[in-house]
C-alpha cells in the first residue's frame, strides 16, 4: 500500500472550504489537498498519497539520514570492525525509541 | 517536436453547409460527403494531398520491394502537449514503414467520425495530418470518411495506410537478433506517454513533457547509410520498450539484457511514472526507435545516430545475450536483477 | 525528484549491504508488513543482495489482495448497474471476483472509471448530478484519511448522489494475528512507513513487547528498506525487541493528528475477513453512523452474492507467509497475471504478481521440475 511521494508547496488557496494546495514534484505538478497539515507553509515538502498530503517532510532529518548513511564506510575504514560496530551502536541515528 | 500549427485560429476555408457539427449525412457518400472533402480536408491536408479522387490512387513506384504497413489510432484525449490524433496517424503509420527499411512514399487516411463532432476539432486533425505529412515527405493519396452515430463515444478514430520502397540489400527484421549484439534506443523514452497522460480525466498533472511524435525514416536513412549491419529496428509504441523488446526476444529466440543506469529516462518521465505508480519502461513512445546492431560497431552507429537530430540523445542500453534465451532481464542499479515483463493490457496508475 | 531520488544511490546502497553482511551472524525470517515494500524489495532485487539465510516474509500489506472477495462481488455488482459510474484506484481493475473482474464489467458497457484520487469521484458526482457516483474506497490507514475527507466533503456539501463502497483494513490487528498463527516463522517485521506517517508509533511497542518481535518502521526507497532491514539485524543479533523508527523524515511517533479526528468522525472499528486468511477482530474500518446515509454497501442493496474462490488459489497461505509463490502448484501455469486465480497475482505488489513478473529468471533456474 501506500505510494505516496514527496513534493514541495508552491501555492496554497482555500476551495469550497477546504485548503487547496499546487504541489512540484521536481517539474511536475498537481493539486493537492492540504487539509490535514493545515499549517503548512509554502515552500514546505509535503508527502503526498492519493492527492492528499499525510505528513510533513522533516527536511533536516532527511539530510541527517543521508549523512548518516554516508558515514557507515567511513567509520569502517578508519576503525576497523569491532570499533565500528561499537561507535554505530552507541551513537544510533535520531528516530530510535526515546 | 514543436507545436507550430495555430488550433486556436483554426478557421475554416470554406464555409460548409450550416453545421458546426459532424452529421450522419457527412458519411453518405452524398454532396455532403464530398463538401466534407472538398472544403475540409483537402484544404486542410494542404500541399500533401492529391488533387485528383479517384475510386483509388494509381501510383508510380520505383523498381523494389514494397513495405506497406496499417495502423489505426484511437488515442483519447485527442489533442495533447506537443501533437494530436493527426500527428500520430501519420508518424505512426510513416515510422512502420521506416522499421523496415523503407522509404515511405504514399499514405491512405480513413476517418470514422462520431456523429456531433466539432467540426474544428476535425479541421485541427485534418492540419495536423497534412502537416505532419508535409514533414514526413509522404503524399496523401485516398481515403475515406463514414459517420457512426455518437452512442460509440465522441470524436475522431483514424486509419492510415502507407507505402515504401526498400532497397535492394536491406534486410531489417525482429528475428535477426544474435547473441552478442547491442541494444541502440535513439532518445529519451517515456515521453509520449506521459505527455497524453498528463491531460487525462482523472489525472491531469502540470508538465512540460510534450509528445516526442515524430517521422523517423530520415534517422533509419543515416543509419544504413553507414553500412553497418542493421539486425533489427522497432518503434516502441504501445506497450513501450519493454513490450517491444520481448517481441524481438522470443522473434529472435535470444535473451536480452538491460542496464537500468544507462536508460535515457528524462526527470519529468520518472517524475510523473514516481507519481502514479508507472514503470517508464512500460510507457509509449512515438519518435523513438530501437535499433540492434553488431557489438563491435555500436560506437559507430551511435555517432551516426546523433548527428540527426531525432537521434542526438542515442544510446545504448543493452545487449542480446545467450542466458535467458526469450526473456528480457535488467539489472537494476543496485546490482540485482529483475525479469522485464511484456506488460498486460493498459497501464494502470496505482496507489500501492 | 527530490528527497526520493537520493534514497535510491547505488552506492549508498551498497554500503548499507556491506554492513548488513558485517553485522549478521545467523539466519533470520523477518515479515515486510506493507505491499509497497514487497514490490521494491523485489523490484530492485533486495532479496538478492542479503546474506544467505536472512529471509524476507512477504506479508498481507496489499489491500488489493486482502479485500473480501464478497465486497469485490459487491463492487461488481454495483458496478454493473445502469445509470452508476464506479469509479476505483487503478490497482483493483483486475482483481477476480467470483466470475468477473472491473475491467470485464467496463468492457462490456459499465461506467466504470479509473481515479488518481477519491476527490476525483467527487467532482465526477458534482459534475453529473443525474448519476449515482460510487468510489470503492480501498487501503490501509494511508489511504483511509482520504476516502474519509471526501465523504466528509459530500455530507458537508450535500453531494447526495455519491457514497462509498468500504473496505479499509488495519494493520496492527494483521500483526497479531500472524504471530498467533501456529505456523509462524516471523522473527520481527518492518511496519509500514506510510501508515505510520498518518497513524504514528504508539501501537507498535504493545506488539513488540507481547510477541518479543522488533518493529522497525520502514521507508520504501531502496536506501530506506536497506535500513530497516540492518536495524532488524542489530536487534535480533543483539536479542533486543523495540520499536524503532527508521523512517524519521516521514513518520513521528504522534502521527497526523488531523488526519485521525477526522478518522474518528467518519470510520468505526469493524471485524473484517481478510480474502484468502479469515475473519481478523476488530481489523477493519466501516462508515460511522454519521455518515451512513453515504455507505454504498446501504443504498444499493446488493443482496444475493454467493462467493466462489477458486480452489487450486493459495493466495491466504502467501499472504500470511507460509509458502512463497512458487511453492504454489497453479502459479506460473493455471495463474499468470494476464488470468490471475488471486489476488496476489493481480495486484502489482502482490507477492505472486511480483514474483512472477521479476523473479521468473531465478525460479526456471533454480527450481528442478
Amino acid at each position: 500500500m501506500c505510494l505516496a511521494v514527496p513534493g514541495r508547496v508552491l501555492s496554497v488557496a482555500e476551495q469550497d472550504g477546504t485548503t487547496m494546495a499546487q504541489v512540484d514534484f521536481g517539474g511536475l505538478q498537481k493539486e493537492v489537498c492540504l487539509a490535514y497539515i493545515p499549517d503548512v507553509r509554502v515552500g514546505e515538502y509535503v508527502i503526498v498519497h492519493v492527492g492528499f498530503a499525510i505528513q510533513r517532510l522533516d527536511e533536516k532529518s532527511a539530510q541527517e539520514t543521508l549523512a548518516n548513511f554516508e558515514k557507515l564506510g567511513i567509520l569502517e575504514e578508519e576503525f576497523g570492525d569491532g570499533f565500528a560496530l561499537a561507535a554505530r551502536q552507541a551513537g544510533r541515528p535520531e528516530g530510535a525509541t526515546s | 517536436m514543436t507545436n507550430d500549427l495555430d488550433f486556436e485560429g483554426w478557421t475554416c476555408p470554406l464555409p460548409l453547409r450550416d453545421t458546426p457539427t459532424i452529421v450522419m449525412g457527412h458519411g453518405g457518400g452524398g454532396a455532403m460527403s464530398g463538401e466534407l472533402i472538398e472544403q475540409l480536408f483537402l484544404p486542410a491536408f494542404g500541399g500533401a494531398a492529391r488533387a485528383e479522387l479517384g475510386d483509388s490512387a494509381v501510383l508510380t513506384v520505383p523498381h523494389g520491394r514494397l513495405a506497406f504497413s496499417t495502423d489505426s489510432f484511437v488515442v483519447k484525449p485527442m489533442f495533447f502537449p506537443g501533437g494530436s490524433i493527426g500527428d500520430l496517424a501519420v508518424n505512426g503509420t510513416v515510422n512502420d514503414l521506416a522499421m523496415s527499411g523503407a522509404t515511405p512514399l504514399y499514405l491512405s487516411t480513413a476517418f470514422i467520425l462520431a456523429e456531433g463532432t466539432p467540426m474544428s476539432d476535425i479541421g485541427r486533425v485534418a492540419t495536423a495530418i497534412g502537416k505532419a505529412a508535409e514533414v514526413a515527405g509522404v503524399q496523401l493519396v485516398t481515403g475515406d470518411t463514414k459517420v457512426v452515430d455518437s452512442g460509440s463515444g465522441d470524436g475522431i478514430y483514424v486509419n492510415t495506410a502507407g507505402i515504401g520502397v526498400i532497397a535492394d540489400g536491406v534486410e531489417i527484421g525482429p528475428h535477426r537478433a544474435r547473441a552478442g549484439d547491442a541494444v541502440l534506443v535513439s532518445g529519451d523514452i517515456g515521453v509520449h506517454g506521459v505527455a497524453v497522460m498528463s491531460c487525462r480525466e482523472g489525472l491531469e498533472f502540470g508538465t512540460t513533457i510534450e509528445s516526442d511524435s515524430a517521422p523517423l525514416h530520415g534517422l533509419v536513412a543515416e543509419m544504413l547509410a553507414t553500412g553497418i549491419d542493421v539486425r533489427v529496428l522497432r518503434d516502441p509504441t504501445r506497450g513501450g520498450v519493454s513490450a517491444t523488446l520481448n517481441e524481438i526476444a522470443r522473434a529472435s529466440g535470444v535473451g536480452i539484457e538491460l542496464v537500468e543506469r544507462d536508460l535515457p529516462i528524462p526527470p519529468g518521465v520518472r517524475d510523473a511514472c514516481g507519481l502514479l505508480g508507472l514503470d517508464p519502461l512500460q510507457v509509449a513512445n512515438e519518435g523513438k526507435l530501437l535499433a540492434i546492431v553488431p557489438a563491435d560497431r555500436a560506437e559507430e552507429m551511435l555517432e551516426a545516430m546523433r548527428r540527426h537530430p531525432n537521434g542526438a540523445r542515442a544510446r545504448r542500453i543493452g545487449a542480446c545475450v545467450e542466458d535467458h534465451p526469450r526473456m528480457v532481464v535488467a539489472r537494476t542499479g543496485l546490482g540485482g536483477t529483475r525479469v522485464i515483463d511484456l506488460p498486460i493490457g493498459e497501464q494502470l496508475p496505482r496507489i500501492c | 525528484m527530490k528527497y526520493l531520488d537520493e534514497f535510491s544511490d547505488p552506492d549508498l546502497a551498497a554500503r548499507l549491504v556491506d554492513e548488513i553482511h558485517a553485522v549478521t551472524t545467523r539466519p533470520w525470517a523477518m515479515m515486510e508488513v506493507c505491499g509497497g515494500q514487497t514490490h521494491s524489495i523485489i523490484r530492485h532485487g533486495i532479496d538478492q543482495l542479503l546474506p544467505e539465510g536472512v529471509e524476507m516474509i512477504h506479508g498481507p500489506g496489499c489491500p488489493v489482495c486482502v479485500t473480501p472477495l464478497e465486497t469485490i462481488d459487491k463492487a461488481l455488482a454495483i458496478a454493473e448497474q445502469p445509470g452508476v459510474i464506479f469509479c476505483s484506484f487503478g490497482d483493483m481493475l483486475r482483481v477476480p471476483g467470483s466470475s468477473k473482474d472491473l475491467f470485464s464489467i467496463k468492457s462490456a458497457g459499465g461506467d466504470v472509471r479509473v481515479v488518481y484520487s477519491p476527490l476525483d469521484a467527487l467532482k465526477l458526482a458534482r459534475d453529473n448530478p443525474d448519476r449515482q457516483v460510487v468510489f470503492f474506497g480501498i487501503g490501509f490507514e494511508t489511504t483511509a484519511p482520504a476516502n474519509a475527507m471526501t465523504v466528509y466533503q459530500a455530507k458537508r456539501q450535500g453531494i447526495t448522489n455519491f457514497s462509498l463502497l468500504v473496505s479499509h483494513v488495519l494493520v496492527p490487528p494483521a500483526i497479531a494475528a500472524i504471530m498467533e498463527s501456529p505456523r509462524c516463522r516471523v522473527q520481527a517485521f518492518l511496519a509500514a512507513g506510510h501508515v505510520c506517517s498518518v497513524m504514528g508509533t504508539s501501537e507498535y511497542p504493545p506488539l513488540a513487547e507481547r510477541y518479543g518481535v522488533p518493529i522497525v518502521v520502514t521507508g520504501f526507497e531502496p536506501l530506506d528498506i536497506l535500513e530497516g532491514i540492518r536495524r532488524t539485524l542489530l536487534q535480533l543479533e543483539s536479542g533486543r525487541h523495540e520499536l524503532e523508527n527508521a523512517y524519521p523524515r516521514a513518520v513521528t511517533d504522534q502521527g497526523n493528528l488531523a488526519a485521525m479526528e477526522m478518522l474518528r468522525d467518519v470510520f468505526e472499528v469493524t471485524d473484517r475477513t481478510w480474502r484468502g486468511i479469515g475473519m481478523i477482530p476488530g481489523s477493519g474500518w466501516k462508515l460511522s453512523e454519521r455518515y451512513a446515509d453515504f455507505d454504498a454497501e446501504r443504498r444499493f442493496s446488493v443482496t444475493d452474492i454467493h462467493t466462489a474462490e477458486s480452489a487450486l488459489c493459495r493466495s491466504g497461505e502467501v499472504l500470511q507467509g507460509l509458502i512463497k509463490p512458487h511453492e504454489c502448484a497453479a502459479f506460473g501455469k493455471e495463474c499468470t497475471p494476464r488470468k490471475p486465480l488471486g489476488a496476489t497475482m493481480v495486484s502489482s505488489e502482490g507477492a505472486c504478481a511480483a514474483y512472477y513478473t521479476y523473479r521468473r529468471l531465478d525460479l526456471l533456474t533454480t527450481t528442478s521440475s
